[in-house]
Parts: structure tokens; C-alpha cells; sequence
């Protein structure tokens, strides 16, 4: 049987890998944990690049909100880390309507721009201290470490086990939610908009849940890095943060799970192994990008067709009911 | 009551008159063909119908219901679906999961039930697969069913825009140049599905450059010319009108 052999197989690497904090050494469980954050942030822009087809160069903009939020709550009012997950997600998802609905409608490159455009508005909102609350340019400090049942995750090996879990619970959810009809609606809308919309498919709803549901993740994502860092700072949300998304997702092989664990292991692990090269690792790095695009378009593991287990009778003739 | 009745249509394209003061009805079981030469409106009719474009003036009712200014997919969720003039198809999905696009409107399942599998959620995924795979074999792509939709014949993508518009269930299908790059065979495939979906209780209006197709399935035709309706009638009556002989004379003597 294939799939018991997938399953194995899958186990196997998920025992291997939740070994490694045993053999490495501090910094390099730290770096797993970057890859992992990574991870999570691919997959939810996965959601909207790859599925949607919607170029979003702003995704580090969800990623704020989320970590603002978690760093806000948590210092200002005490709430738990942990407890202001969904409150992360919620902020960030609002956001994503209250931006993304007036510019749904754009198409490719128009979008992009735009994006490109919410996210240095939110970087620089929260330099200038919007609303007296974000602390300025020097960002926010004093973040709790999450803690659960009066187990506080402190060392990088204690987040190394929650943000790959964190990690592992996305990819089944996003791999059921890909193997769906939510999942195929975003597929139709990448592949072409007039004819999904023409097959009875509401195009606007599902760009905005594309941006919705990214952007949750990417907000919950934002909250594990606040409570990783204890301090955050407009600086960890670059522009070029929305880019190392954006190249993750189209490296990785646009629409692919695995993809994306793997984008983020070459984007964000490899400039770590190299950096004896100091200077030189970015110039190989985006040789290596370039070479990528002209040689393998579709990315390094790109999404495979969907299989549907048909219904025994399918051979014979019968009418449309 | 007419399944579908435009009145008095008219939408401007800047200075240009795309469509000009058209008015006809459907009757439901009906098989009507949309004719004229290149450029008389007719896919802009069509457009008009599903949403795409709003008309300047005129009214659209689709079973009683004004249809002016609705959403497209809200207009397909009503029951009525079209083809394209030129194939769009979701090229890189398969041909199952092509027509289960048109299986979208009928389900419910949202994102939180995507995201869990509910049992409600596999539910009616499994009862969609079965729909498309009988519509599928309706048409005659079950054994394609796993293939990539662009590895597809031009007549079996033709045949698969079919299957997907009525996985939407629709009272009217809307076809615009089915034969549109078939062959002869494939044609006279053409001719038997459209009869068999007719038998099925779908009405059909379709518009097509092959005159003998046109001639052979449809029981009443319009012809436009320059955005105007010029004549109205079954295919005896339309292959003798003058004005329609006019338009025609020349580009299309084989009828």
C-alpha cells in the first residue's frame, strides 16, 4: 500500500526531526525555529499567492498586526500570551477585510503594488506610534514567554516543540482546507476569474476569504514570534520580511505544502550554513533564485494534481439527474 | 410565462452600438439559435444575460425575475449557465474537478468546514463527485475524468465547458459557438448532446457560425446585424427572408 508507505514515511521524518533539538546545539535549534516561523508565514501567503493566484507583497503587515496586538495585550492589560492567540488571528483577520475589500477588484501586478504600499503604511504607522501604543521606532518590550498549565516555554528547545506543532497542525488543516471546495474556489479563481465566476463562483468572497484566512495565520504566526522575541520593533516587519514570504511560496512551488517546508528550509537555513561566505552568500543566494526561475518555473516541489477516489458505477451512461 | 424574455436591450460601447433595442423571448424546452454575421452583438447579448456587462436600458427577466444588474454567479445560481466563445476552461485542474466547479453553487461547505472535514463537509463532497461524474458520462469524458483538462481534444474541452455549465444544474444553457473548431464528427456528437439535453428539460439557446448545425437543432432563430434584431422565426421562414439573405450574401452561401 502506497499510502501506509506515505504514512511511515511521514512519521519517520516527524520522530527524526523532533529528535534534532536532542544533537544540535542552541543556535542552530534557534535557527529551525526562524524555518519555522517561516513555515507558518509561506503557508498562510501560500493561501493567497499560490491558491488565490493574488500577488500580495504586503503580507508582513498581517504579520505585524498579529505580533502588536499579542505584544500590546499581553505588556498593557497582562492577558496571556498563549490566550491572545485567537485574539491575534481576529485583529489581523479584520484588518485583512477592512484593507483588502476596497482593492480586491485589482487585478496582478495593480494588486501587488498596493500591497507593497498597506505594508509600509503599517510599518511606518507603527514607527510614528499610532494611537500612543506601539511604541515608536524602539517597538515593544517585556513580552511574556507563553506558558501552559504552569509550564512556561522559555528556551529556544521548548519553542522549538511549540512552533513546530504549531507548524504541523497548519499543514494538516491547510491540507485539508486545500483538498475542499473552498480550496478548488481559489484554484478556479487563479486559473480564471471570469469563467469561476461564470461556473457560479462568488470570485469577490473568495479573494477576500484568501486574504482573511492568511492573514489569521499570519497574525497567530506574528503572536508566537512577539512571545519568542519578548521584544518586537517595526523593524522585524520590513518590507523585505513580504518579500522572503513571497520568495518562499513561489521557490518552494506555488500551491504546495511541502513546497513551502522546503522553501523555508533553503531561504531561511541556507544563508545560516553558508555564512562564512559572509558577504558573497546573498550574491549565490540570488544566483540560485534566478537560475530557479528560468530552469523551474513551477518552483522546486510544486503542487500535485488532486486525486478523487470515484464512485464504482462511474463507467456507465445515466443522465444529469 | 417565457423562461427567459430580454425587452427592448441596448448597451452602448462608447460611441459604439453594441446592442440596439433587442427584444425576444425563450420559451422553456425550446432549442433557440442567436445568429449573424461577425461583430452583430451576439455574444455582447449573451454577456449581457450572465451579468457581465449591465445594459444601458432594456430589462432582462429570467422566469418572471429581473436579472439586470445581478452578480454573475448569482445569475448562475438562478439557473442559468453558459459556454464561452473561446474555451476557458481551469487548464491545469483536472477534468473532474472542472466540473465541480459548476457543483460549487449547489454546495454549502465553508471554510471552517473545509478546514475540519466535517462529516456533513465529505458528506456532500462525496455526493458532488458522483453529480460530476454522471454528468461526466452524460457527455462522454468519464474515462477522463483523472486528466489534466489541457491534455483534452479541442472538441472534448469544447464537450467539457459543457459538462461543467450544466453541473450547475440550469434551467437555460447558454452555448456560445459550441462547434466552434469541431469537426464534422464531433459536430454531429454536438447535435445528439444538445437534442439530449433538450430531452432532459434543459432549454437551449446558443449562438453558432455552422449554419447547417443551426438549421438542424434550432426551432426558432434571431438574427442580429449590427446590434439590431432583423428577423425572428423558425429556420424555414429565416432562410427566406430577404433581409437575412442580404446580410448573409456571400460569406455564408452553403445554406
Amino acid at each position: 500500500m502506497t499510502n501506509q508507505r506515505t504514512i511511515i514515511t511521514i512519521s519517520l521524518a516527524n520522530v527524526v526531526f523532533a529528535s534534532l533539538p536532542f544533537f544540535l546545539n542552541t543556535y542552530w535549534v534557534d535557527v529551525l525555529n526562524s524555518i519555522g516561523i517561516y513555515s507558518i508565514l509561506a503557508l498562510s501567503l501560500n493561501l493567497i499567492v499560490g491558491h488565490a493566484g493574488l500577488f500580495n507583497l504586503g503580507h508582513a503587515a498581517f504579520y505585524a498586526i498579529g505580533a502588536y496586538t499579542a505584544a500590546i495585550l499581553n505588556t498593557g492589560y497582562g492577558i496571556p500570551i498563549l490566550a491572545l492567540l485567537p485574539a491575534c488571528g481576529f485583529t489581523a483577520g479584520v484588518f485583512a477585510v477592512l484593507i483588502a475589500r476596497p482593492i480586491i477588484h485589482l487585478r496582478g501586478d495593480y494588486l501587488c503594488i498596493v500591497t507593497i504600499g498597506v505594508g509600509e503604511i503599517v510599518r511606518i504607522a507603527l514607527i510614528n506610534d499610532v494611537f500612543g501604543v506601539t511604541g515608536g521606532a524602539n517597538g515593544i518590550f517585556g513580552i511574556a514567554r507563553p506558558s501552559l498549565f504552569g509550564f512556561s516555554v522559555r528556551s529556544p528547545q521548548h519553542f522549538f516543540y511549540y512552533i513546530w506543532t504549531f507548524a504541523g497542525i497548519t499543514v494538516c488543516l491547510f491540507h485539508l482546507l486545500e483538498n475542499s471546495r473552498f480550496g478548488r474556489a481559489l484554484n478556479y479563481l487563479r486559473e480564471d476569474e471570469v469563467a469561476a465566476e461564470g461556473s457560479g463562483v462568488d470570485t469577490a468572497h473568495y479573494k477576500l476569504a484568501a486574504f482573511v484566512v492568511g492573514a489569521v495565520w499570519a497574525g497567530m504566526a506574528g503572536n508566537i514570534y512577539a512571545s519568542k522575541m519578548t521584544i518586537i520593533s517595526p523593524e522585524s516587519f520590513t518590507f523585505w520580511e513580504s518579500v522572503l514570504m513571497f520568495a518562499i511560496v513561489i521557490l518552494g512551488g506555488s500551491g504546495s505544502i511541502p513546497g513551502m517546508l522546503l522553501g523555508a528550509f533553503l531561504i531561511v537555513g541556507l544563508p545560516e550554513l553558508f555564512r562564512e561566505f559572509a558577504n558573497a552568500r546573498m550574491l549565490v543566494f540570488g544566483a540560485a533564485m534566478i537560475a530557479m526561475m528560468i530552469f523551474r518555473t513551477q518552483g522546486i516541489l510544486p503542487a500535485k494534481q488532486r486525486r478523487y477516489s470515484l464512485p464504482e458505477s462511474s463507467g456507465e451512461e445515466s443522465g444529469t439527474g | 410565462m417565457s423562461l427567459l424574455s430580454l425587452k427592448r436591450l441596448t448597451k452602448n460601447f462608447g460611441g459604439l452600438t453594441a446592442v440596439n433595442n433587442v427584444s425576444f423571448d425563450v420559451e422553456p424546452g425550446a432549442i433557440v439559435g442567436l445568429i449573424g454575421p461577425n461583430g452583430a452583438g451576439k455574444t455582447t447579448v449573451f454577456n449581457l444575460i450572465t451579468g457581465i456587462y449591465a445594459p444601458d436600458q432594456g430589462e432582462i427577466l429570467f422566469a418572471g425575475k429581473s436579472l439586470v444588474r445581478l452578480r454573475t454567479h448569482r445569475i448562475i445560481a438562478m439557473g442559468i449557465a453558459r459556454t464561452f466563445q473561446t474555451i476557458r476552461l481551469f487548464q491545469n485542474l483536472t477534468v473532474l474537478e472542472n466540473v465541480l466547479a459548476g457543483c460549487h453553487c449547489q454546495m454549502k461547505g465553508g471554510v471552517v468546514a473545509s478546514l475540519l472535514h466535517t462529516p456533513l463537509q465529505r458528506r456532500e463532497e462525496r455526493k458532488a463527485i458522483v453529480g460530476a461524474m454522471s454528468i461526466l458520462s452524460f457527455v462522454g469524458l468519464h474515462r477522463e475524468a483523472q486528466q489534466v483538462a489541457k491534455n483534452l481534444s479541442y472538441g472534448n474541452q469544447r464537450l467539457l465547458e459543457i459538462a461543467r455549465a450544466l453541473a450547475t444544474r440550469p434551467k437555460l444553457l447558454i452555448l456560445d459557438e459550441p462547434a466552434g473548431g469541431m469537426n464534422e464528427q464531433e459536430t454531429g456528437r454536438l447535435v445528439t448532446l444538445i437534442r439530449k439535453m433538450r430531452d432532459q428539460g434543459i432549454t437551449i439557446l446558443l449562438i453558432e457560425h455552422d449554419m447547417s448545425l443551426v438549421m438542424k437543432v434550432c426551432e426558432q432563430i434571431v438574427v442580429l446585424e449590427y446590434g439590431s434584431k432583423i428577423a425572428e422565426g423558425p429556420p424555414e421562414a429565416i432562410k427566406q427572408d430577404p433581409r437575412v439573405i442580404e446580410a448573409y450574401l456571400g460569406t455564408d452561401s452553403d445554406w
